[in-house]
Protein backbone atom coordinates (compact mmCIF):
# COMPACT_ATOMS: atom_id res chain seq x y z
CA UNK A 1 0.00 0.00 0.00
CA UNK A 2 0.67 3.85 -0.69
CA UNK A 3 1.15 6.14 2.00
CA UNK A 4 -1.98 8.27 1.23
CA UNK A 5 -3.71 4.35 1.12
CA UNK A 6 -2.46 3.21 4.69
CA UNK A 7 -3.29 6.74 6.24
CA UNK A 8 -6.87 6.52 4.60
CA UNK A 9 -7.30 2.68 5.77
CA UNK A 10 -6.59 3.87 9.07
CA UNK A 11 -8.64 6.99 9.41
CA UNK A 12 -11.91 4.91 8.12
CA UNK A 13 -11.09 1.68 9.49
CA UNK A 14 -11.21 -0.52 6.50
CA UNK A 15 -8.89 -1.84 4.24
CA UNK A 16 -8.69 0.59 0.88
CA UNK A 17 -7.02 0.65 -1.86
CA UNK A 18 -6.78 3.90 -4.25
CA UNK A 19 -10.08 4.47 -6.00
CA UNK A 20 -12.38 3.86 -3.38
CA UNK A 21 -14.41 6.07 -1.45
CA UNK A 22 -14.01 5.90 2.48
CA UNK A 23 -15.76 7.68 5.25
CA UNK A 24 -12.42 8.95 7.38
CA UNK A 25 -11.88 10.89 10.58
CA UNK A 26 -9.09 13.15 10.48
CA UNK A 27 -7.24 14.00 13.37
CA UNK A 28 -6.87 17.43 12.50
CA UNK A 29 -9.72 20.13 11.21
CA UNK A 30 -7.71 23.64 10.59
CA UNK A 31 -9.18 27.03 9.73
CA UNK A 32 -7.86 30.17 9.81
CA UNK A 33 -9.87 33.67 8.85
CA UNK A 34 -12.29 31.30 7.02
CA UNK A 35 -13.52 30.23 10.41
CA UNK A 36 -16.36 32.43 11.12
CA UNK A 37 -17.68 31.01 7.50
CA UNK A 38 -18.03 27.53 8.79
CA UNK A 39 -19.22 29.46 12.03
CA UNK A 40 -22.28 30.59 10.41
CA UNK A 41 -22.85 27.02 8.18
CA UNK A 42 -23.45 25.83 11.93
CA UNK A 43 -25.52 28.81 12.75
CA UNK A 44 -27.72 27.77 9.76
CA UNK A 45 -28.25 24.71 10.05
CA UNK A 46 -28.90 24.97 13.63
CA UNK A 47 -25.99 22.69 14.89
CA UNK A 48 -24.42 23.45 18.52
CA UNK A 49 -22.29 20.49 19.43
CA UNK A 50 -18.76 20.08 17.96
CA UNK A 51 -17.74 16.51 17.57
CA UNK A 52 -14.27 16.97 19.84
CA UNK A 53 -13.15 20.38 19.79
CA UNK A 54 -9.28 18.77 20.62
CA UNK A 55 -9.57 18.24 16.72
CA UNK A 56 -9.70 21.89 15.72
CA UNK A 57 -7.23 24.22 15.20
CA UNK A 58 -7.90 28.03 14.53
CA UNK A 59 -5.47 30.89 13.40
CA UNK A 60 -6.15 33.95 12.66
CA UNK A 61 -3.90 34.68 9.95
CA UNK A 62 -5.15 36.51 6.78
CA UNK A 63 -5.84 39.87 6.70
CA UNK A 64 -4.56 40.04 10.44
CA UNK A 65 -4.58 41.86 12.37
CA UNK A 66 -8.07 43.18 10.91
CA UNK A 67 -7.60 46.05 8.40
CA UNK A 68 -11.79 46.86 8.53
CA UNK A 69 -14.28 46.79 10.34
CA UNK A 70 -15.93 43.66 8.92
CA UNK A 71 -12.51 42.00 9.23
CA UNK A 72 -12.40 42.53 12.63
CA UNK A 73 -16.10 41.25 13.55
CA UNK A 74 -15.26 38.32 11.41
CA UNK A 75 -12.37 37.44 13.92
CA UNK A 76 -14.66 38.37 16.95
CA UNK A 77 -16.69 35.76 15.85
CA UNK A 78 -13.73 33.31 14.94
CA UNK A 79 -12.24 34.08 19.13
CA UNK A 80 -15.82 33.91 20.39
CA UNK A 81 -16.10 30.60 18.70
CA UNK A 82 -13.13 28.97 19.86
CA UNK A 83 -14.00 30.67 23.37
CA UNK A 84 -17.19 29.06 24.16
CA UNK A 85 -16.60 25.85 22.58
CA UNK A 86 -13.37 25.26 24.41
CA UNK A 87 -10.56 25.10 21.16
CA UNK A 88 -7.31 25.24 22.99
CA UNK A 89 -5.33 24.76 19.36
CA UNK A 90 -6.47 28.51 19.07
CA UNK A 91 -4.15 31.49 17.52
CA UNK A 92 -4.57 35.00 17.49
CA UNK A 93 -3.23 37.44 15.25
CA UNK A 94 0.29 37.41 16.49
CA UNK A 95 1.11 33.78 15.98
CA UNK A 96 1.53 33.80 11.99
CA UNK A 97 0.38 31.37 8.69
CA UNK A 98 -1.62 28.64 10.01
CA UNK A 99 0.37 26.28 8.57
CA UNK A 100 3.65 26.95 9.36
CA UNK A 101 2.25 27.66 13.16
CA UNK A 102 0.25 24.18 13.35
CA UNK A 103 3.55 22.59 13.04
CA UNK A 104 5.65 24.55 14.79
CA UNK A 105 3.52 23.86 17.64
CA UNK A 106 4.29 19.80 17.04
CA UNK A 107 0.21 19.88 16.16
CA UNK A 108 1.37 17.73 12.69
CA UNK A 109 2.27 14.10 12.89
CA UNK A 110 3.00 11.69 10.35
CA UNK A 111 0.27 9.27 9.78
CA UNK A 112 -1.88 12.27 10.45
CA UNK A 113 -5.36 13.04 8.33
CA UNK A 114 -4.99 16.60 8.20
CA UNK A 115 -8.01 18.67 6.33
CA UNK A 116 -8.49 22.46 6.27
CA UNK A 117 -9.77 25.76 4.67
CA UNK A 118 -6.85 25.95 3.14
CA UNK A 119 -5.60 24.45 -0.49
CA UNK A 120 -1.95 24.85 0.53
CA UNK A 121 -3.04 22.19 3.67
CA UNK A 122 -0.89 19.43 1.45
CA UNK A 123 2.60 21.23 2.90
CA UNK A 124 1.38 18.32 6.17
CA UNK A 125 3.35 15.80 4.43
CA UNK A 126 6.61 17.30 4.64
CA UNK A 127 5.88 15.94 8.26
CA UNK A 128 4.54 12.60 6.37
CA UNK A 129 0.81 13.49 7.45
CA UNK A 130 -1.98 13.77 4.68
CA UNK A 131 -2.91 17.37 4.47
CA UNK A 132 -5.89 18.68 1.87
CA UNK A 133 -8.29 21.46 1.45
CA UNK A 134 -12.02 21.34 1.65
CA UNK A 135 -14.07 24.30 2.03
CA UNK A 136 -15.92 26.03 4.74
CA UNK A 137 -18.83 24.50 4.48
CA UNK A 138 -17.03 21.07 4.46
CA UNK A 139 -14.74 21.75 7.30
CA UNK A 140 -18.35 22.89 9.64
CA UNK A 141 -19.42 19.26 8.49
CA UNK A 142 -16.58 17.82 9.79
CA UNK A 143 -16.72 19.94 12.80
CA UNK A 144 -20.14 18.39 13.83
CA UNK A 145 -19.32 14.90 12.55
CA UNK A 146 -16.16 14.25 12.66
CA UNK A 147 -15.74 12.59 9.51
CA UNK A 148 -15.86 13.56 5.87
CA UNK A 149 -15.87 11.24 2.64
CA UNK A 150 -12.49 11.16 0.15
CA UNK A 151 -11.72 8.91 -2.54
CA UNK A 152 -8.40 7.63 -1.91
CA UNK A 153 -5.78 8.24 -5.02
CA UNK A 154 -4.04 7.21 -6.80
CA UNK A 155 -0.41 7.39 -6.23
CA UNK A 156 3.40 8.66 -8.06
CA UNK A 157 6.76 8.48 -7.18
CA UNK A 158 9.21 10.98 -7.42
CA UNK A 159 12.79 10.18 -7.59
CA UNK A 160 15.07 12.67 -6.48
CA UNK A 161 18.49 12.22 -7.42
CA UNK A 162 21.51 14.69 -7.62
CA UNK A 163 23.10 17.81 -5.93
CA UNK A 164 21.36 20.86 -5.98
CA UNK A 165 23.72 23.28 -7.70
CA UNK A 166 24.89 26.90 -5.51
CA UNK A 167 21.61 29.45 -6.54
CA UNK A 168 19.59 26.70 -7.14
CA UNK A 169 16.60 25.20 -4.45
CA UNK A 170 13.69 23.14 -3.17
CA UNK A 171 11.40 25.80 -5.16
CA UNK A 172 13.35 25.65 -8.49
CA UNK A 173 12.88 22.55 -8.67
CA UNK A 174 9.23 22.69 -8.29
CA UNK A 175 8.92 25.38 -10.54
CA UNK A 176 10.51 22.69 -13.12
CA UNK A 177 7.84 20.38 -12.34
CA UNK A 178 4.94 22.32 -12.31
CA UNK A 179 6.13 23.91 -15.54
CA UNK A 180 6.97 19.98 -16.84
CA UNK A 181 3.71 18.43 -15.41
CA UNK A 182 1.68 21.53 -16.01
CA UNK A 183 -0.92 22.73 -13.31
CA UNK A 184 -2.71 19.54 -13.39
CA UNK A 185 -0.54 17.41 -13.97
CA UNK A 186 -0.76 15.86 -10.25
CA UNK A 187 -4.84 16.23 -10.32
CA UNK A 188 -6.08 13.88 -7.97
CA UNK A 189 -3.21 12.40 -7.27
CA UNK A 190 -0.87 11.82 -3.79
CA UNK A 191 2.81 12.61 -4.57
CA UNK A 192 5.38 10.36 -2.93
CA UNK A 193 9.07 11.98 -2.78
CA UNK A 194 12.17 9.54 -2.75
CA UNK A 195 16.04 9.16 -3.65
CA UNK A 196 18.72 10.35 -2.01
CA UNK A 197 18.32 13.96 -2.61
CA UNK A 198 14.83 13.37 -0.99
CA UNK A 199 16.46 12.61 2.41
CA UNK A 200 18.75 15.17 2.16
CA UNK A 201 16.35 17.91 2.30
CA UNK A 202 15.51 19.58 5.18
CA UNK A 203 11.95 19.96 6.80
CA UNK A 204 12.00 23.40 5.78
CA UNK A 205 12.71 22.73 2.00
CA UNK A 206 10.22 19.93 2.43
CA UNK A 207 7.62 22.12 3.53
CA UNK A 208 8.40 24.34 0.28
CA UNK A 209 7.82 20.91 -1.89
CA UNK A 210 4.73 20.10 -0.45
CA UNK A 211 3.30 23.40 -0.59
CA UNK A 212 3.83 23.76 -4.25
CA UNK A 213 2.56 20.38 -5.05
CA UNK A 214 -0.54 21.43 -4.60
CA UNK A 215 0.45 23.97 -7.63
CA UNK A 216 -0.08 20.46 -9.79
CA UNK A 217 -3.24 19.76 -8.21
CA UNK A 218 -2.12 17.07 -5.54
CA UNK A 219 -5.13 16.11 -3.42
CA UNK A 220 -1.37 15.42 -0.95
CA UNK A 221 2.11 15.35 -0.99
CA UNK A 222 4.68 13.30 1.60
CA UNK A 223 7.83 12.51 2.48
CA UNK A 224 8.55 9.52 3.69
CA UNK A 225 8.97 10.27 8.26
CA UNK A 226 12.66 9.37 8.88
CA UNK A 227 15.45 10.68 10.99
CA UNK A 228 15.08 14.79 9.87
CA UNK A 229 11.22 14.03 11.21
CA UNK A 230 11.87 13.16 14.16
CA UNK A 231 14.79 15.29 15.23
CA UNK A 232 11.89 17.89 14.09
CA UNK A 233 9.23 17.07 16.01
CA UNK A 234 12.00 16.72 18.88
CA UNK A 235 10.62 19.08 22.01
CA UNK A 236 7.37 19.78 19.82
CA UNK A 237 4.96 17.01 20.83
CA UNK A 238 3.76 16.49 24.16
CA UNK A 239 3.03 13.47 23.64
CA UNK A 240 6.11 11.24 21.77
CA UNK A 241 3.33 8.09 21.87
CA UNK A 242 1.55 9.79 19.14
CA UNK A 243 4.63 8.98 17.13
CA UNK A 244 3.64 6.53 14.65
CA UNK A 245 5.50 7.31 11.09
CA UNK A 246 3.53 5.40 8.19
CA UNK A 247 5.49 4.24 5.38
CA UNK A 248 4.74 2.74 1.79
CA UNK A 249 5.43 -0.92 1.26
CA UNK A 250 7.71 -2.10 -0.75
CA UNK A 251 5.14 -3.49 -3.01
CA UNK A 252 2.59 -0.44 -2.95
CA UNK A 253 1.48 0.32 -6.75
CA UNK A 254 2.34 3.47 -8.40
CA UNK A 255 0.60 4.71 -10.95
CA UNK A 256 3.84 6.73 -12.46
CA UNK A 257 7.81 6.54 -11.35
CA UNK A 258 9.58 10.14 -12.46
CA UNK A 259 12.84 10.66 -11.97
CA UNK A 260 14.81 13.95 -11.12
CA UNK A 261 18.02 14.52 -11.30
CA UNK A 262 18.25 18.16 -9.47
CA UNK A 263 22.27 18.53 -10.48
CA UNK A 264 20.39 19.84 -13.79
CA UNK A 265 18.15 22.51 -12.60
CA UNK A 266 18.77 25.83 -12.93
CA UNK A 267 16.73 29.08 -10.81
CA UNK A 268 13.61 28.98 -12.27
CA UNK A 269 11.04 32.02 -12.40
CA UNK A 270 7.34 31.44 -12.96
CA UNK A 271 5.78 33.79 -15.11
CA UNK A 272 2.76 35.79 -15.21
CA UNK A 273 -0.18 34.56 -14.62
CA UNK A 274 -0.17 30.63 -14.11
CA UNK A 275 2.56 28.93 -12.05
CA UNK A 276 3.00 26.52 -14.69
CA UNK A 277 4.63 28.94 -17.21
CA UNK A 278 7.96 28.68 -15.88
CA UNK A 279 11.51 29.70 -17.42
CA UNK A 280 14.64 29.24 -16.15
CA UNK A 281 15.73 32.88 -14.49
CA UNK A 282 18.48 33.25 -17.87
CA UNK A 283 15.37 33.65 -19.91
CA UNK A 284 13.80 36.87 -17.64
CA UNK A 285 16.77 38.41 -16.39
CA UNK A 286 16.47 41.99 -16.87
CA UNK A 287 12.75 41.81 -16.56
CA UNK A 288 11.43 45.08 -15.09
CA UNK A 289 9.99 45.13 -10.89
CA UNK A 290 8.43 47.15 -8.99
CA UNK A 291 7.97 45.47 -5.80
CA UNK A 292 9.34 42.55 -4.38
CA UNK A 293 7.45 40.10 -1.71
CA UNK A 294 9.84 38.03 0.60
CA UNK A 295 6.48 35.85 2.05
CA UNK A 296 4.11 33.09 2.02
CA UNK A 297 3.67 29.67 3.80
CA UNK A 298 6.17 28.45 0.63
CA UNK A 299 9.19 30.77 1.39
CA UNK A 300 9.16 32.41 4.71
CA UNK A 301 10.72 30.35 6.75
CA UNK A 302 13.41 30.79 8.62
CA UNK A 303 15.69 28.80 6.16
CA UNK A 304 14.86 30.91 3.29
CA UNK A 305 15.10 34.47 5.51
CA UNK A 306 18.57 33.15 6.03
CA UNK A 307 19.20 32.93 2.20
CA UNK A 308 18.00 36.04 1.18
CA UNK A 309 19.81 37.78 3.80
CA UNK A 310 23.09 35.87 2.58
CA UNK A 311 23.08 37.49 -0.48
CA UNK A 312 21.42 40.95 0.41
CA UNK A 313 24.33 41.41 3.30
CA UNK A 314 26.52 44.29 2.78
CA UNK A 315 23.90 45.53 0.03
CA UNK A 316 21.36 48.55 -0.41
CA UNK A 317 18.45 47.06 -2.41
CA UNK A 318 17.81 48.89 -5.81
CA UNK A 319 16.55 52.44 -5.87
CA UNK A 320 13.66 51.95 -7.91
CA UNK A 321 11.83 48.55 -6.01
CA UNK A 322 10.83 48.00 -2.46
CA UNK A 323 11.20 45.12 -0.68
CA UNK A 324 8.49 43.91 1.89
CA UNK A 325 9.51 41.01 4.16
CA UNK A 326 6.56 38.65 6.05
CA UNK A 327 7.90 36.33 8.16
CA UNK A 328 5.92 32.82 8.39
CA UNK A 329 5.35 32.76 11.66
CA UNK A 330 6.07 34.69 15.07
CA UNK A 331 8.90 32.36 15.54
CA UNK A 332 10.68 32.46 12.86
CA UNK A 333 10.52 36.42 13.21
CA UNK A 334 11.77 36.26 16.73
CA UNK A 335 14.69 33.36 15.56
CA UNK A 336 15.73 36.17 12.64
CA UNK A 337 15.25 38.97 14.98
CA UNK A 338 18.09 37.08 17.50
CA UNK A 339 20.50 35.50 14.78
CA UNK A 340 20.83 39.39 13.01
CA UNK A 341 18.96 38.11 9.96
CA UNK A 342 16.10 40.59 10.50
CA UNK A 343 18.77 43.32 11.13
CA UNK A 344 20.15 42.34 7.39
CA UNK A 345 16.96 42.37 5.67
CA UNK A 346 16.37 45.84 7.02
CA UNK A 347 19.64 47.48 6.42
CA UNK A 348 19.76 46.33 2.94
CA UNK A 349 16.10 48.46 2.52
CA UNK A 350 13.49 45.96 3.56
CA UNK A 351 10.19 46.66 4.57
CA UNK A 352 9.61 43.95 7.77
CA UNK A 353 6.20 43.71 8.46
CA UNK A 354 4.10 41.41 11.24
CA UNK A 355 3.96 37.70 10.21
CA UNK A 356 1.05 36.06 8.56
CA UNK A 357 0.02 35.67 4.94
CA UNK A 358 0.43 39.58 4.33
CA UNK A 359 0.58 40.40 0.91
CA UNK A 360 0.09 36.95 -0.95
CA UNK A 361 -3.43 37.34 0.29
CA UNK A 362 -3.73 41.21 -1.14
CA UNK A 363 -3.29 42.47 2.96
CA UNK A 364 -0.83 45.55 1.98
CA UNK A 365 1.42 45.32 -0.53
CA UNK A 366 -1.21 45.79 -3.35
CA UNK A 367 0.17 46.49 -6.40
CA UNK A 368 -0.80 49.43 -9.44
CA UNK A 369 -2.20 48.89 -13.27
CA UNK A 370 1.09 48.19 -14.74
CA UNK A 371 3.33 47.25 -11.80
CA UNK A 372 5.45 44.06 -11.60
CA UNK A 373 6.02 42.01 -8.66
CA UNK A 374 8.60 39.12 -7.54
CA UNK A 375 7.30 37.18 -4.98
CA UNK A 376 8.92 33.84 -3.28
CA UNK A 377 4.89 33.08 -3.05
CA UNK A 378 3.11 30.02 -4.67
CA UNK A 379 0.57 32.21 -6.92
CA UNK A 380 0.61 34.53 -9.73
CA UNK A 381 -2.40 34.64 -10.70
CA UNK A 382 -4.06 37.65 -12.16
CA UNK A 383 -5.00 39.91 -9.73
CA UNK A 384 -3.82 38.30 -6.65
CA UNK A 385 -1.71 40.98 -5.71
CA UNK A 386 -4.04 44.44 -6.23
CA UNK A 387 -5.00 45.49 -10.07
CA UNK A 388 -5.69 42.92 -12.92
CA UNK A 389 -3.15 45.10 -14.66
CA UNK A 390 -0.42 43.74 -12.33
CA UNK A 391 2.04 40.92 -13.14
CA UNK A 392 3.72 38.74 -10.50
CA UNK A 393 6.57 36.51 -11.13
CA UNK A 394 7.77 33.84 -8.93
CA UNK A 395 10.98 32.89 -7.55
CA UNK A 396 13.47 31.29 -4.86
CA UNK A 397 14.08 33.26 -2.11
CA UNK A 398 17.89 33.84 -3.94
CA UNK A 399 16.65 34.90 -6.78
CA UNK A 400 14.78 37.33 -5.11
CA UNK A 401 17.70 39.05 -2.59
CA UNK A 402 19.59 39.07 -6.16
CA UNK A 403 16.75 40.68 -8.14
CA UNK A 404 16.16 43.30 -5.28
CA UNK A 405 19.79 44.32 -5.49
CA UNK A 406 19.85 44.63 -9.67
CA UNK A 407 15.98 45.70 -9.06
CA UNK A 408 15.26 43.81 -12.35
CA UNK A 409 14.72 39.94 -12.35
CA UNK A 410 18.48 38.66 -11.97
CA UNK A 411 20.21 35.26 -11.75
CA UNK A 412 21.27 34.17 -8.19
CA UNK A 413 24.31 32.52 -9.10
CA UNK A 414 26.11 36.07 -10.24
CA UNK A 415 26.24 36.55 -5.82
CA UNK A 416 27.43 33.57 -5.02
CA UNK A 417 31.02 32.15 -5.12
CA UNK B 1 -31.74 21.22 -8.07
CA UNK B 2 -33.35 19.48 -11.10
CA UNK B 3 -31.98 16.29 -12.79
CA UNK B 4 -32.28 17.85 -16.50
CA UNK B 5 -30.51 21.31 -16.99
CA UNK B 6 -30.53 22.67 -20.48
CA UNK B 7 -29.59 26.09 -22.02
CA UNK B 8 -27.08 28.40 -23.35
CA UNK B 9 -23.27 27.54 -22.89
CA UNK B 10 -20.49 29.93 -22.24
CA UNK B 11 -17.11 28.74 -23.14
CA UNK B 12 -14.10 28.98 -21.19
CA UNK B 13 -10.38 27.38 -21.70
CA UNK B 14 -8.12 25.42 -19.12
CA UNK B 15 -6.65 26.22 -16.16
CA UNK B 16 -9.68 29.36 -14.87
CA UNK B 17 -8.36 29.64 -11.18
CA UNK B 18 -10.42 30.45 -8.48
CA UNK B 19 -8.82 34.01 -8.26
CA UNK B 20 -9.79 34.74 -11.64
CA UNK B 21 -13.58 32.69 -10.95
CA UNK B 22 -13.67 35.47 -7.39
CA UNK B 23 -10.83 37.89 -6.35
CA UNK B 24 -9.49 37.31 -2.65
CA UNK B 25 -10.80 40.35 -1.39
CA UNK B 26 -14.50 39.49 -2.06
CA UNK B 27 -14.11 36.55 0.44
CA UNK B 28 -15.48 38.59 3.16
CA UNK B 29 -18.75 37.55 1.46
CA UNK B 30 -20.31 34.42 1.67
CA UNK B 31 -23.91 35.26 0.03
CA UNK B 32 -24.60 34.31 -3.67
CA UNK B 33 -25.96 37.37 -5.21
CA UNK B 34 -23.20 39.56 -3.79
CA UNK B 35 -20.13 37.09 -5.21
CA UNK B 36 -21.85 36.72 -8.66
CA UNK B 37 -21.43 40.83 -8.77
CA UNK B 38 -17.47 40.18 -8.94
CA UNK B 39 -17.28 36.69 -10.50
CA UNK B 40 -15.10 36.79 -13.13
CA UNK B 41 -14.78 40.25 -12.84
CA UNK B 42 -10.89 40.33 -13.43
CA UNK B 43 -10.85 39.69 -16.52
CA UNK B 44 -12.76 42.80 -17.78
CA UNK B 45 -14.37 43.04 -21.23
CA UNK B 46 -17.83 42.63 -19.83
CA UNK B 47 -17.69 40.54 -17.14
CA UNK B 48 -19.62 39.16 -15.13
CA UNK B 49 -22.68 40.60 -16.64
CA UNK B 50 -22.08 39.44 -20.06
CA UNK B 51 -22.48 35.47 -18.19
CA UNK B 52 -25.76 36.30 -17.17
CA UNK B 53 -27.62 35.85 -20.63
CA UNK B 54 -26.11 32.02 -20.32
CA UNK B 55 -27.05 29.35 -18.32
CA UNK B 56 -24.14 26.76 -18.52
CA UNK B 57 -20.58 27.07 -18.29
CA UNK B 58 -18.24 25.00 -20.33
CA UNK B 59 -14.36 25.02 -19.50
CA UNK B 60 -11.13 23.34 -20.42
CA UNK B 61 -9.00 21.08 -18.14
CA UNK B 62 -8.77 22.03 -14.54
CA UNK B 63 -11.62 24.72 -13.92
CA UNK B 64 -11.36 26.20 -10.32
CA UNK B 65 -7.93 25.22 -9.71
CA UNK B 66 -6.00 27.24 -7.26
CA UNK B 67 -7.21 28.13 -3.72
CA UNK B 68 -9.88 25.76 -2.31
CA UNK B 69 -12.31 29.20 -1.82
CA UNK B 70 -15.63 27.59 -1.20
CA UNK B 71 -17.61 31.29 -2.84
CA UNK B 72 -15.49 30.32 -6.67
CA UNK B 73 -19.14 27.74 -6.42
CA UNK B 74 -21.22 29.93 -4.73
CA UNK B 75 -19.88 33.00 -6.92
CA UNK B 76 -21.21 30.91 -10.07
CA UNK B 77 -24.40 30.17 -9.07
CA UNK B 78 -24.79 34.11 -7.62
CA UNK B 79 -24.81 34.94 -11.77
CA UNK B 80 -27.78 32.53 -12.20
CA UNK B 81 -25.54 29.63 -13.84
CA UNK B 82 -27.06 26.07 -13.48
CA UNK B 83 -24.17 24.01 -14.41
CA UNK B 84 -20.53 23.36 -15.15
CA UNK B 85 -19.17 21.18 -17.52
CA UNK B 86 -15.56 20.79 -17.71
CA UNK B 87 -12.71 18.82 -19.59
CA UNK B 88 -11.74 18.67 -16.00
CA UNK B 89 -11.68 20.24 -12.39
CA UNK B 90 -9.14 20.78 -9.80
CA UNK B 91 -10.51 19.04 -6.66
CA UNK B 92 -10.81 21.69 -4.34
CA UNK B 93 -13.25 23.25 -6.82
CA UNK B 94 -15.01 19.96 -7.37
CA UNK B 95 -15.45 18.87 -4.26
CA UNK B 96 -16.97 22.93 -2.79
CA UNK B 97 -19.48 22.82 -6.12
CA UNK B 98 -20.78 19.50 -4.50
CA UNK B 99 -21.12 21.12 -1.62
CA UNK B 100 -22.72 24.16 -2.66
CA UNK B 101 -25.32 22.60 -4.58
CA UNK B 102 -23.38 23.50 -7.79
CA UNK B 103 -23.87 20.10 -10.54
CA UNK B 104 -20.76 19.75 -12.50
CA UNK B 105 -19.99 17.35 -14.95
CA UNK B 106 -16.63 16.38 -16.83
CA UNK B 107 -16.44 15.94 -20.22
CA UNK B 108 -13.63 16.47 -22.44
CA UNK B 109 -15.67 14.78 -25.29
CA UNK B 110 -18.27 17.92 -25.31
CA UNK B 111 -16.10 20.94 -24.23
CA UNK B 112 -14.45 20.04 -27.74
CA UNK B 113 -17.76 20.33 -29.76
CA UNK B 114 -19.32 23.16 -28.47
CA UNK B 115 -19.06 26.84 -29.08
CA UNK B 116 -20.05 29.59 -27.19
CA UNK B 117 -24.07 30.02 -27.47
CA UNK B 118 -24.15 26.82 -28.39
CA UNK B 119 -27.31 24.31 -26.81
CA UNK B 120 -27.00 21.71 -24.36
CA UNK B 121 -29.57 19.63 -22.15
CA UNK B 122 -27.66 17.86 -19.28
CA UNK B 123 -29.36 14.97 -17.98
CA UNK B 124 -27.81 13.81 -14.45
CA UNK B 125 -30.21 11.13 -13.74
CA UNK B 126 -28.86 9.12 -17.01
CA UNK B 127 -25.16 10.69 -16.79
CA UNK B 128 -25.74 11.85 -20.49
CA UNK B 129 -25.68 15.25 -22.46
CA UNK B 130 -27.21 15.87 -25.32
CA UNK B 131 -25.75 18.62 -28.11
CA UNK B 132 -26.32 18.90 -31.83
CA UNK B 133 -28.31 15.61 -31.66
CA UNK B 134 -25.14 13.66 -29.98
CA UNK B 135 -25.05 12.42 -26.26
CA UNK B 136 -22.11 12.52 -24.40
CA UNK B 137 -22.06 10.25 -21.43
CA UNK B 138 -20.34 10.75 -18.04
CA UNK B 139 -20.08 8.78 -15.21
CA UNK B 140 -22.98 8.82 -12.80
CA UNK B 141 -22.11 10.39 -9.21
CA UNK B 142 -22.03 7.87 -6.69
CA UNK B 143 -25.72 8.42 -4.48
CA UNK B 144 -24.65 10.66 -1.24
CA UNK B 145 -23.29 12.85 -4.33
CA UNK B 146 -26.59 12.99 -6.05
CA UNK B 147 -28.18 13.35 -2.55
CA UNK B 148 -26.40 16.17 -1.21
CA UNK B 149 -26.95 17.95 -4.82
CA UNK B 150 -30.32 17.15 -5.23
CA UNK B 151 -30.78 19.05 -1.34
CA UNK B 152 -28.78 22.24 -2.84
CA UNK B 153 -25.79 21.48 -0.78
CA UNK B 154 -23.76 19.86 1.87
CA UNK B 155 -25.61 22.55 4.49
CA UNK B 156 -29.01 21.93 3.61
CA UNK B 157 -27.99 17.70 3.48
CA UNK B 158 -27.10 18.59 7.18
CA UNK B 159 -29.62 19.96 8.39
CA UNK B 160 -32.04 16.82 7.13
CA UNK B 161 -29.41 15.05 9.59
CA UNK B 162 -30.15 16.75 12.55
CA UNK B 163 -32.19 15.24 14.96
CA UNK B 164 -30.80 11.81 14.79
CA UNK B 165 -28.06 13.25 16.93
CA UNK B 166 -25.38 15.49 15.73
S1 LIG C 1 0.68 32.54 2.79
FE1 LIG C 1 -0.47 32.77 0.90
S2 LIG C 1 -0.68 30.68 0.08
FE2 LIG C 1 -0.05 30.49 2.22
S3 LIG C 1 -1.95 30.26 3.38
FE3 LIG C 1 -1.46 32.44 3.37
S4 LIG C 1 -2.56 33.30 1.59
FE4 LIG C 1 -2.50 31.06 1.34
Amino acid sequence: MTIAEKILSAKSGSGSKAGEIVEACPDLVMSHTATWRSVSVMQRIGATKLYDPGRLAIVLDHISPAKTEKYAADQQTSRNFARNHGVTKFYDVDAGIAHLVLMEAGHVLPGDLIVGTDSHCTIYGSLGALGTGIGYTEVASVWITGKLWLKVPESIRIVLEGRFPAGVYSKDLMLYLIGKLGADGCNYKSVEFYGGTARDLSISERMTVTNLSMEMGVKCAFFPPDDKTVEYLQGRLQDQSRYHPVLADPDAEYEQELPVNVAQLEPMVACPHEVENTKPVGEVAGTHIDQLFLGSCANAKYEDLVVAAQILKGHRIHPGVRMIITPGSKKIMLEAMNSGVLQTLMESGGLVTNPGCGACAGDGGMLADGEVCLSTANRNFIGRMGSSKSQIYLSSPATLAASAIKGVIADPREFLN
Amino acid sequence: MESIIQGRVYKFGDNINSDIIIPGRYLIYIDRERLGQHAFEMLGDGFPDKLRSFEILVAGRNFGCGSAREQAATAIQGLGIKAVVAASFARTFYRNAINDGLPIVESPALYAAVQEGSEIRIDLEAGKIHHDGKEYSFPKMPESVRKILELGGLANYLKTQLPTGL
